[in-house]
């Protein structure tokens, strides 16, 4: 229980940094917050009074941020310049796609990264061979390349799959996100099979598994009990880590794919000089980067006893 | 008849495009409730031949010569599974590392019973708690919810032992079963395991390089020397080498300014050459010794056995 | 060296080598202007004249290629550069001064770590505008981490050893004993890491250019040309994508062999 609590105090701290890193940024453009945030647009004198009002710009600094800050906890980023509306109202309406393509990329990581990983730690020999070819092919195609051959051999060659779009309904949202899913997920995929694959091998060659061995059990009772078990440990943590990449990926991924999620929007809002939604953005991957981690953690301190009761 | 006999037993492992001689020619038979010692320093081959004996071989390796166990050649398969599950069990060296660090002491001690005896859990328990009394562990019931890095190498120890006894086997492998823990806790360990050996009537290979120790608990000692035995000790100790062993140990009636050194380092089996392998660090040796191997005559490998004896 | 990388590592070096070369020869090498549009070429498929095709506007695929490696691979390289010598600094500080020092710098390290690369490069790409210095500087951040993480513990441990104690009591001054011993001993682990974290710094810089935020039009780009290339095989013609995918495929993978290699045996 004090390890949770000391945990989550740090997240609160992670986070207060972050807030505080991500509001301060408008400060550091060159020409100061308000020439940023009207960009190259030319605003008439009452957008500039709006904006002045929006981001408190007439108070001392460290009150606006705490202004800001309050806002933000109760869900509120303020308006879009460009869209004119709600950035959470914004930003809700599209997290729906990208939670779910995050979602489904990570069930295909870990289904399919862990199998081929124990496949080539278990069997070893051309499985192994194989395996690590593949994987390492996998690891080195950066996710838009991939989405790009996929696009092109499985959308416009075979016509299996839509190019664009995010669909509606469950059934439809699987058939228009899977090409990305695959795209996000192969060379996370890749790496937690790696992981799996040198976990397991070390873990077989432990000396406790030896000792099992010398009690007659079972070699299928010492591969789950023994040598998965703890080659557990490794793979959570990477799987882990692998989900808050996937996250990032995901800004690619909706671009070639026009999938209309949180990445997109946040891109969009770069290129247009978009701030509160850049802000936004930023802040809620942060906050989810930390919550995995947590995660993570947690998990780890769960399957280690070594860990949990100091 | 004996329990356990090893024939001309010898094991080489792949190495590069060849194999390299660990174990070689090793002769030993152990009886119903005899403790044998097999005394080596590290590289001899010891350790090996007993892991030899329940078919835990490193890979690839190539076994040569006959293991009898109980009337009957070591099988392999299912058959092997059942001999280690039921009559010949092995206590390792660091326990630490050869109890699964992330599965309870209760797990440790009651895995073998469930699984390969079929004992329901909640006796298994009961009977694991009653073990520990017996390795003079007493709280038992708060040990089997602890991990093994909550507890002391010597208690780790003890319940290795323990699990071992919960097997009831025909023979215990103990390889250097004390080696591993601190000073204090090595004689009571070793005491712990003796005597409840001894009341089972089990019988045991004891692996070990420290001859006071096998004296003091074995029935019969070997010494074995780059992947061979070469004397079978039988009152006072001929070979060279045995000779060497027990002057380089301290002793606690007489103060010796500087114990006694073997000049070298111990070679292993495929580094010895034609002669005897203890030869170039003998100070006996002849001319002869770096000719042919001695055979294995009375007990003792060594040409000039009969002269210093 | 050439024993120390084994076949395969020999092979990526000569790989990498050979593009490096050809980029800098592009101009003597490239069959044409890299920018010079041709209308008859728009789409075009391979021929003997354009063995790639031609890109949307019937530019050259295969000259933009040849100079495309330009910023595809040098901003990564800088990136590394700023990175491993950030992370150097921070983690043999870190490893000397111990205590307070050392857990402020290891919590900072591992919370940078916990945030994906190209997070920071879309963060500083807002501020300062799409661009190459704005990616260079957000990833150099994001890759401090990867090296001093690794750096730091094998300072800690290079730092116990008593040679360093032995120069200490020899009046060395702490500076002079980083400086002199430290640092040429961590350099193998220094240099095995960033090569591996190189691999990583070449996917990012090039998805960043993909989403149009780094390496801006009309410049040739791997990252850009990928991009532009789905547009042309949206209209059925796909060499473009997929030698520009593969090229990058090509070399991240030959910097990740390289990279594995150099930290076998470091």
């Amino acid at each position: 229980m004090r390890f949770l609590a000391k945990r989550l105090a740090g997240l609160v701290a992670v986070l207060l940094v972050a807030s505080f890193l991500v509001y301060g940024l408008l400060y550091l453009v060159p020409g100061g917050p308000m020439a940023f945030l009207l960009g190259n647009r030319s605003g008439t004198p009452e957008q500039i009074a709006a904006i002045r009002a929006q981001y408190h710009l007439d108070d001392p600094f460290l009150v606006r941020y705490a202004a800001w800050l309050r806002d933000a906890v109760t869900g509120d980023f303020g308006t879009s310049l460009v869209y004119r509306q709600d950035v959470s109202a914004l930003m809700a309406s599209r997290a729906t796609t990208t939670v779910f393509l995050v979602v489904y990329a990570t069930l295909l990581i870990v289904t399919g990264g862990v199998a081929m990983g124990l496949l080539a730690g278990l069997r070893g020999g051309r499985a192994d061979g194989v395996v690590t070819l593949v994987s390492s092919a996998f690891l080195a195609t950066p996710p838009f390349v991939v989405g790009v051959i996929l696009v092109i051999v499985f959308a416009l060659g075979l016509g299996w799959f839509p190019v664009f779009g995010a669909g509606s309904g469950f059934g439809d949202r699987v058939h228009h996100l899977t090409l990305p899913a695959v795209t996000l997920s192969l060379a996370s995929a890749a790496f937690l099979a790696r992981v799996t694959r040198a976990s397991v091998a070390e873990e077989s060659g432990r000396e406790h598994v030896e000792t099992a061995r010398s009690r007659g059990l079972a070699e299928g009772h010492i591969v789950r009990r023994h040598v998965l078990r703890n080659a557990a440990i490794p793979v959570v943590t990477v799987a882990g880590l692998n989900v808050a990449g996937l996250i990032a990926g995901s800004v690619v991924v909706e671009s070639i794919f026009a999938l209309d999620g949180l990445g997109s929007l946040f891109v969009r809002a770069i290129l247009q000089r978009d701030f509160a939604i850049v802000q936004a953005v930023v802040l809620v991957l942060v906050t989810a980067f930390v919550l995995i981690n947590l995660v993570v953690d947690l998990c780890y301190s769960a399957l280690d006893p070594r860990l949990s009761r100091q | 008849m004996s329990l356990l006999t090893l024939e001309g037993f010898g094991l080489a492992v792949p190495y590069g495009r060849g194999r390299r001689t660990l174990v070689e020619q090793v002769d030993l038979t152990i009886g119903r409730g005899e403790a044998v010692g097999l005394v080596g320093e590290s590289g001899s081959g010891k350790s090996m031949t007993a892991r030899a004996v329940i078919g835990l071989t490193p890979p690839g390796a190539r076994v040569t010569g006959r293991i009898v166990f109980d009337g009957a050649e070591v099988p392999s398969g299912r058959a092997l599974r059942r001999l280690r599950a039921e009559r010949i069990a092995m206590i390792f060296q660091d326990p630490r590392a050869h109890i699964n660090p992330v599965r309870s002491v209760g797990d440790f001690l009651t895995e073998a019973m469930i699984h390969n005896l079929g004992t329901p859990v909640r006796q298994a328990s009961a009977r694991a708690v009653r073990l520990l009394k017996e390795v003079g562990i007493g709280d038992g019931e708060r040990r089997l919810r602890q991990y093994p890095h909550e507890l002391s190498g010597g208690l780790l120890q003890r319940v290795m032992i323990a699990s071992v006894l919960a097997v009831e086997p025909d023979l215990v492998l103990a390889d250097e079963p004390t080696t591993a823990l601190d000073v204090t806790s090595q004689s009571e360990v070793m005491a712990i395991l003796d005597e409840l050996r001894r009341e089972r009537g089990m019988a045991m290979l004891l692996i070990t390089h420290d001859l006071e120790l096998a004296a003091a608990t074995c029935d019969r000692l070997a010494v074995m020397y780059a992947g061979r035995i070469v004397e079978d000790i039988d009152g006072e100790p001929r070979h060279p080498y045995t000779r060497g062993l027990m002057r380089s140990r301290p002793s606690l009636e007489e103060a010796v300014h500087r114990l006694p050194v073997i000049p070298g380092r111990p070679v292993a089996a495929f580094e010895a050459g034609e002669g005897c392998a203890f030869g170039p660090r003998c100070d006996l040796a002849e001319p002869r010794c770096r000719e042919t191997r001695p055979p294995f005559v009375r007990g003792v490998a060594c040409l000039r056995a009969e002269e210093t004896a | 060296m050439t024993r120390r990388l084994g076949g395969p590592g020999v092979a990526a070096a000569v790989l990498l080598a050979a593009i490096v070369a050809i980029t800098l020869l592009a101009p003597l090498l490239a069959p044409y202007n890299p920018d010079l549009p041709d209308l008859f070429n728009a789409l075009g498929g391979a021929t003997a004249a354009h063995p790639l095709g031609g890109d949307a506007l019937g530019r050259d695929v295969l000259s933009r290629l040849m100079y495309g490696a330009r910023t595809t691979l040098l901003a990564p390289v800088l990136v590394i550069c700023v990175a491993s010598a950030a992370g150097t600094t921070l983690a043999i500080v870190a490893a000397w001064a111990g205590g307070k020092v050392d857990a402020v710098v290891s919590r900072l390290l591992d919370v940078l770590f916990s945030v994906p690369g190209i997070v920071f490069a879309l963060v500083t790409v807002a501020v300062l505008g799409p661009g190459v210095p704005g990616v260079v500087i957000g990833l150099a951040v994001a890759y401090t981490p990867y090296v001093a993480r690794v750096v730091r513990s094998a300072a800690l441990r290079e730092r116990g050893l008593p040679y360093v104690a032995a120069a200490w009591v020899q009046g060395r001054s702490a500076t002079a004993i980083c400086l002199r011993h430290l640092l040429p001993n961590l350099r193998p682990i220094i240099v095995a890491q960033s090569v591996s974290a190189l691999g990583f710094a070449v996917i990012d810089v090039a998805a960043v250019s993909f989403l149009g935020l780094g390496v801006q039009p009309p410049t040739a780009d791997w990252g850009l040309m990928v991009k532009s290339g789905l547009d042309s095989a949206m209209r059925g013609q796909p060499l473009e994508a997929l030698s520009a995918g593969l090229l990058i495929a090509l070399v991240v993978a030959a910097v990740n062999l390289l990279g594995d290699r150099l930290g076998r045996q470091s």
